[in-house]
């Protein structure tokens, strides 16, 4: 066994030490009744050479996103990530490190944590930002319990053009609080703010929407947020970090708690995780959030240095009535984000959203040039836009495939009252050629019917 | 060696990128957004990608990690993390993939995530898994939600949840997330479950008991199949917090025991690398009779062909987007089939003799307070050094020094001045008996020398009550 290395020689030796007989001794407090007798019933062991044949040809039973060209995003984007990224996350001493308990020998990642912290914070324009939950998903749900910590209410809403999985994972957060979710419905694909402007009461703990949206429209976050705080609660937005590249930051329009899935920033797609939800709040919230947080501080020559603070919040301490359960989080991934950000950089980041926009823009305009396929909302978007097909999205998808590409996520799948609707996604990687070839295949699947 | 922040190496102009030029109409911002929609200004750093490198390479170099030296940190199973299996999970084939792109598509992936249900099942003794959770105490969320679901199912309200005193905090934490009370049942004198204050505890009020088996003072929880016959003639379930499974791999498993739900650390027992806090991945296994419950999707196997079932009614729903954490299950699945069956008794048998080796070594040296056969780690107590004014903070401090990570101190917090002391099997008998002599030595050692430990850091302690009462968390200009 390769990653053993105790030869029979030690173990004897060992147990000699020990004084035990053999090493089934050293399981005599196992009683009896449970100890297995057979082997476990998994297959035998493959060698190097034949565990990375194996592992080849199930690769190989999937098709990768290289191989067809997509145009589906829904919360997972392929942007292009930029090979320092894999290069720095492929240092054993980063990705082979615990949690950074002790900080005297882990401030490589301590001090990249608080980057991240920081970078968050100038990309989201919020005060704060924690080192980072499981997902956007997560992340949010976590916000909606805050929001929930902090106003004392136990009604929330949640805007219907979130993200469907989002808003599911919410409701299985909620059911173990006395917390009632609510839905806000949509008008035209946004979040209806004149419901939302009847309905609001004080008793709601906040008011929850993703922007741009699951449909990719930008919306109204400004009034949204004014209509929230007028009743007292707490405006939660969930973002795309790409669009922040040029769209208004949360700190900018009130938002007192922003989150969002940071797999765009540097992380692979790699079929739904690992991803990175980022928190990020205002600092009179800083004792209510969930998650670990990294401060800077000195040693006692003055230096500067990096700790895990305000551990008091956190499971390992508060127990029953720390903010949270997490332990551990993203952190690989949030170095993803840390690197990507720096290297991107200022005029990187507002390239890679200008890119989408008008890639997005051109895609957009020229599907709807085809026969039969029409606008489903009339509002602006960023790098993702709804279109309602001239026949069912699926056998157009089926015809797309035919021609490697994989086409726009199905609405119907979410929204049964949207049933020829298509979600197309397009980022800074479709080419104008590849974007072509889509309309190309949209045209063509219409007039095989 | 300092390294400055990114920001303060920052200097306008400089990019670190080289983006595709624009093939398309390169339409007016405003004309596609409209302007209140826009930021003014994005407060970004500028750097150029060798700075980027050198950096980043920097940082890196002050850490400590597993592939540069002993990592015995209590709880944590800090074994190596094989490289192959790092290779594996970098196949195009397995990261290049959207995760709703049609199943058709994705059969390698879904028979993947299938395949290592199967196998954590049999290796747990549970009837299925959900890979969803994306760390331990997701896991515990996860499972702590279907309880409850479970009792509501049968029309049943329970509020209590119980956890032994020398539990992880994320155990309590979980509990209280799902709306339970948790309550704290005490330890006996030899380090488990007090069977007479648990009888004393448990009613018909009573959801479930979550306990970790090797607890977290190492030891087998000896009466466990009395503590099962307790709680389910109660109607209660027992949750099994798989942090210590390593012990057990191949020996015996939780499901015989009596577990209803069990939740592994792919990040701990199956040796996929931590990344410095995450990511890491929980699956959750359960009984039969809570099947139904699990999360969606679950993979299903139909006619040779893998799908995901989302028309599941009893589901509590997901606990995260997508399936999981996808790129860590690729590493524990190469880890499984790796090992096999034999292997993998053989990661239990060697976890646990490297311990009891460490212990015995150890025990003439610092107090150890349950002095018994233990499994995957064990714990000893600072007392008689805290005689002298050392404090355990102090030992561990020192250790550094030596070109040692600490062991998990302070936990559990059943024992004074604990040193929680992990070895793992990936560990020679070289490596554990030239640790055993620096702690031997530390033993001695007076508090004049410990207390500026460690000496050879890029920053000596800092000052942790400063960085909590006055809050830098982020760079300002």
């Amino acid at each position: 066994m390769r990653y053993i290395p105790n030869t029979d020689e030690d173990r004897r030796e060992m147990l000699q030490t020990i004084g035990l007989a053999g090493v089934e001794e050293l399981f005599s407090d196992v009683p009896l009744q449970v100890k297995l007798e057979a082997p476990l019933k998994l297959p035998s062991a493959l060698s190097e050479q034949e565990l990375v044949e194996h592992a080849r040809r199930l690769s190989a039973e999937n098709v990768n996103i290289d191989e067809y060209v997509c145009f589906r995003g829904a919360g997972a984007y392929d942007h292009f990530i930029p090979s320092v990224v894999r290069h720095i996350l492929s240092r054993a001493e980063f990705y082979t490190s615990y949690t950074p308990y002790q900080p005297e020998i882990s401030q490589g990642t301590l001090q990249a944590i608080y980057e991240y912290q920081s970078l968050i914070c100038q990309l989201t324009e919020m005060e704060v930002s924690n080192a980072s939950m499981y997902d956007g998903a997560s992340a949010l749900a976590e916000a909606v319990l805050m929001s929930h910590r902090v106003t004392g209410r136990d009604k929330v809403f949640l805007s219907r053009a979130l993200h469907p999985e989002y808003r599911q994972v919410v409701r299985t957060y909620l059911q173990g609080m006395p917390v009632k979710a609510a839905e806000i419905p949509c008008a035209s694909g946004l979040t209806d703010i004149d419901w939302l402007k009847r309905k609001l009461d004080d008793q709601v703990a906040s008011v929850v929407v993703q922007h741009p949206n699951f449909f990719g429209l930008l919306e109204e976050a400004d009034e949204i947020s004014q209509i929230a705080h007028q009743v007292g609660a707490l405006f939660v937005v969930s973002v795309d970090p790409i669009s922040l590249g040029i769209l208004q930051p949360p700190g900018a329009y009130g938002a007192d708690i922003a989150v969002g899935e940071g797999q765009a920033l540097g992380g692979e797609i790699c079929f739904g995780g690992p991803y990175l939800g980022f928190f990020a709040t205002r600092e009179q919230f800083l004792r209510n959030m969930p998650g670990r947080l990294v401060g800077a501080t000195v040693d006692s020559e003055g230096r500067r240095g990096f700790v895990l603070t305000l551990q008091t919040r956190e499971q390992h301490i508060r127990r029953a009535k720390a903010t949270s359960n997490i332990c551990s989080n993203e952190s690989l991934n949030a170095l993803a984000a840390t690197v990507y950000l720096t290297t991107v950089g200022k005029e990187g980041l507002r390239e890679v959203a200008l890119l989408c926009l008008r890639k997005a823009h051109y895609a957009w305009r020229e599907v709807l040039k085809l026969s039969g396929f029409s606008s489903l909302f009339p509002g602006a978007f960023f790098k993702e836009f709804t279109v309602s097909c001239p026949s069912s999205p699926e056998r157009i998808n089926q015809s797309l495939l035919k021609r490697k590409i994989i086409g726009g996520l199905e609405l119907k799948r979410f929204y049964p009252e949207y049933p020829n609707g298509l979600l197309v996604c397009v980022t800074e990687k479709r080419t104008k050629e590849q974007i072509d070839g889509f309309v190309k295949a949209l045209k063509e699947s219409g007039e095989q019917q | 060696m300092k390294e400055r922040l990114v920001f303060e190496i920052s200097r306008k102009g400089r990019v670190g990128v080289s983006l595709p030029r624009c093939d398309v109409p390169q339409d007016e911002l405003e004309r596609l957004i409209p302007r209140r929609h826009l930021r003014k200004n994005l407060p970004l750093p500028e750097l150029s990608e060798p700075e980027v490198v050198r950096h980043f390479t920097r940082l890196s170099q002050l850490n400590y990690a597993v592939d540069t030296g002993f990592y015995p940190l209590g709880s944590c199973t800090m074994k190596y993390n094989p490289k192959v299996n790092e290779e594996i999970a970098s196949l195009p084939g397995l990261t290049r993939l959207h995760p709703y792109q049609p199943e058709e598509l994705c059969q390698g992936a879904l028979r993947l995530m299938y395949e290592l249900g199967e196998y954590l099942a049999q290796i747990g003794g549970m009837d299925a898994v959900c890979l969803q959770p994306a760390a331990g105490a997701h896991g515990e969320l996860t499972g702590m939600l279907i309880i409850r679901a479970y009792f509501e199912h049968k029309g049943q309200r329970r509020h209590k949840v119980i956890i032994p005193d020398s539990a992880h905090g994320t155990n309590p934490a979980s509990a209280a997330l799902c709306g339970y009370q948790a309550i704290e049942v005490k330890s006996d004198e030899r380090g488990c479950v007090d069977v007479d204050d648990l009888k004393r505890l448990v009613d018909e009020d009573v959801a479930a008991i979550m306990l970790t088996n090797p607890n977290t003072l190492g030891l087998f929880e000896e009466n466990i199949l009395e503590i099962a016959d307790i709680v389910h003639r109660a109607g209660g379930l027992l949750y099994c917090d798989g942090a210590n499974l390593n012990a057990l791999l191949g020996v015996a498993r939780p499901g015989d025991m009596g577990f209803d739900l069990l939740h592994f650390n792919l990040h701990k027992t199956f040796s996929t690398p931590h990344g410095g806090g995450g990511p890491g991945s929980g699956p959750l296994g359960v009984k039969r009779a809570l099947a139904p419950f699990l999360p969606v999707p679950v993979v299903v196997k139909q006619e040779g062909r893998y799908l995901l079932d989302y028309n599941r009614p009893l589901s509590i729903g997901k606990v995260r987007s997508f399936y999981g954490n996808f790129g860590v299950m690729v590493k524990a699945y190469a880890y499984l089939l790796s090992l096999g069956p034999e292997g993998l008794r053989r990661v239990a048998e060697n976890a646990v003799l490297n311990a009891n080796y460490l212990m015995k070594r150890l025990k003439d040296h610092y107090h150890l307070p349950y002095d018994r056969i233990c499994k995957h780690e064990f714990v000893l107590s600072g007392a008689k050094q805290k005689k002298r004014g050392v404090r355990v903070l102090d030992i561990a401090k020192r250790l550094i020094d030596y070109g040692f990570h600490p062991p998990t101190i302070y936990f559990p917090l059943i024992v004074n001045e604990a040193l929680m002391i992990e070895p793992t099997e990936t560990e020679s008998r070289q490596t554990l008996d030239r640790f055993a002599e620096a702690q031997i030595k530390i033993a001695q050692e007076d508090v004049e020398s410990l207390r500026p430990a460690p000496h050879h850091t890029p920053v000596g302690r800092l000052d942790e009550v400063t960085a909590a009462r006055k809050p830098n968390l982020r760079w300002n200009q």
